[in-house]
């Protein structure tokens, strides 16, 4: 997958997460944390719907990595560069 | 999975017993990250303490006055938005309406609220004036109280607003619509339910699904079933499976053996170690696993009228009669000095298309009281008959102070008792708020065997679905 298509898999994985969130405003170098009040349980959410449609398996101490749209595409990118989009 | 003999043809991951409102939430976040999971009922419907029923062509709703911790649409922070996200529901599926607003009255002091913390907290100050500086105390010390920290001991709630509070009126009228509205011990509460409580009830307020509870149980069920889910009614649990402290199955009430990585109970701590071989007595002799005794008569009154149409314009009243409030097993068989009315109609639902007030299409009156419960569970079948009418006819009498007298408007009347409840949901007592002593983190004696609902301790429609997710999440998805 490219940037932009991780890109997407995280929108679509952010707007399961709250359906009611308008997502077409998001500024992606602002942490989710900030823009959508996501907590804890919230990222681990994200990991776990990483690992159910990808089978991504993210260690704790990388959650980090996904505080941001940016840093979240960054992160990823290497690790989903041979996996194919859906 | 090859069905290798009658006894045992299937194995889960998990195996949720009871499919209330924890358990169902507990079912949809596990069903989501595709663990092969069931929930068992005993009951031939779902909802446990808040559920439903249809009698003489009506429906009606058991449990569920009004759900606590409302927000409205957008809300990105508090409990119900964590719910929603974490069960993948948008806010539009449980149809919320804000209530129209409550009143604690109290002898000499009525205390008005609505889902406006700030008209609440003007409403303390206008009846207590001496007690303004400790009251912004006590609201300081809530809001900066962290009732999520599973690991905390408990603390006396009265002796932290006694720290705040010189007034033992204010104090009594404080913990009323709270201890109503979920305290399993009397008199007092752990300060970390109060916050709990106080910040549901005072400071987030009331709503209601126009169609009542089965508004968000048939989002519940649907939602399970969608991810994959297994929902038995009729299924009743005899007989937890244990070997080497370890959980692996339960037996079914006709025999049948069912097999699973996890057992998730809801059923209360006393009545989950009463089903498992080698911990029967630990409920007697242990303190810490004794089921709770607190439980209510409430008799549900269908009328011909909106009860603003009879004058009634409170969503709920909170009564007290007495020079104090107590909130204990009544040594008789209902208490009288205090009660609840609810009235589902009081809601704000909204404007129709021609820009009329949508209304509930009867009026509907709900009055709830302490019960005793040992006397009610034992009373032979005609003798339970005429108490109930008596009992019914005495609490109606006693709210009269509170609620115009809309007896000649009576269309259908129904009443349960804590007899009632022991039938329908297991529990012991006919307890409705669980265990006192609560298990925040979920354990048992027994490994792979969870709790979750009342006895977990979170409180309230909300809390009950998030005690499912929260024990869902730290004891099955994050150890997969």
């Amino acid at each position: 997958m490219a940037p932009s298509d991780i890109r997407q898999v995280i929108l679509d994985i952010l707007s399961r997460i709250a359906p009611d969130e308008d997502l077409s405003n998001l500024d992606d170098s602002v942490s989710f944390r900030q823009q959508m009040e996501l907590d804890s349980m919230d990222f681990l959410d994200i990991v776990m719907e990483l690992r159910k449609q990808y089978r991504v398996q993210i260690p704790e101490e990388d959650y980090p990595n996904l505080v941001s749209m940016d840093s979240t595409v960054k992160y990823l990118t290497p690790i989903l560069k041979d996996t194919p989009a859906k | 999975m090859v069905k290798f003999s009658d006894r045992i043809d299937v194995k889960y991951g998990t195996i949720i017993i009871g499919a209330g409102m924890s358990g169902l939430a507990a079912g949809i976040r596990l069903a989501y990250y595709d663990q092969p999971v069931v929930i068992l009922e005993r009951h031939t419907t779902i909802g446990g303490l808040n559920s439903l029923y249809r009698l003489r062509g009506r429906n009606y709703d058991v449990g569920l006055h009004a759900v606590t911790n409302y927000a409205t649409k957008g809300t990105k922070v508090g409990p119900l938005s964590k719910l929603l996200r974490q069960l993948r529901i948008s806010w539009d599926d449980f149809d919320l309406s804000p209530q129209k607003g409550s009143v604690v009255s109290f002898p000499g002091h009525d205390v008005k609220f609505t889902n406006d913390f700030a008209f609440f907290h003007s409403e303390v100050e206008r009846e207590f004036p001496s007690q303004k500086d400790g009251f912004a105390n006590l609201v300081n010390a809530i809001n900066t109280f962290d009732e999520l920290d599973l690991s905390q001991e408990p603390v006396s709630a009265r002796t932290v607003l006694q720290r705040h509070i010189t007034d033992p009126v204010l104090i009594d009228l404080l913990f009323c619509p709270l201890m109503f509205y979920g305290s399993a011990t009397p008199r007092d509460m752990d300060f970390s339910q109060f916050v709990v409580m106080f910040k549901s009830i005072f400071q987030q307020g009331f709503g209601r699904p126009y169609a009542g509870v089965r508004q968000i149980l048939k989002k519940l069920v649907r939602k399970f079933k969608e991810q994959g889910g297994e929902l038995k009614l009729r299924h009743g649990v005899q007989q937890i499976l244990v070997k080497d402290s370890k959980a692996y199955g339960v037996i079914l009430d006709d025999g049948t053996q069912l097999e699973a990585d996890h057992v998730l109970s809801s059923i209360g701590v006393a009545e989950t170690l009463k089903l498992c071989p080698g911990y029967e007595r630990i409920p007697e002799e242990s303190p810490s696993f004794r089921p709770g005794d607190i439980s209510f008569c409430e008799t549900i009154y269908v009328i011909k009228d909106q009860p603003r149409d009879l004058g009634h314009d409170p969503t709920i009243v909170f009564y007290n009669r007495a020079p104090e409030f107590t909130y204990d097993v009544p040594t008789e068989p209902c208490d009288l000095r205090s009660g609840i009315i609810c009235s589902p109609n009081n809601f704000n639902y909204g404007l129709d298309e021609h820009g009329n007030e949508i209304l509930l299409e009867e009026g509907i009156m709900r009055i709830t009281a302490l019960a005793n419960p040992d006397y009610w569970l034992n009373l032979d079948p005609d003798a339970y008959i005429a108490a109930k009418e008596n009992w019914e006819q005495r609490i109606y009498n006693a709210s009269l102070g509170y609620m115009p007298d809309f007896r000649s408007q009576i269309l259908d009347i129904d009443m349960f008792t804590p007899k009632t409840i022991k039938r329908f949901t297991g529990h012991l007592n006919g307890c409705v708020y669980g265990s006192p002593v609560k298990h925040l983190q979920g354990k048992t004696p027994i490994n792979n065997l969870y709790l979750c609902g009342t006895d977990q301790g979170f409180l309230g429609i909300i809390g009950s679905m998030l005690s499912g997710i929260t024990m869902a999440n730290n004891h099955i998805l994050s150890a997969s």
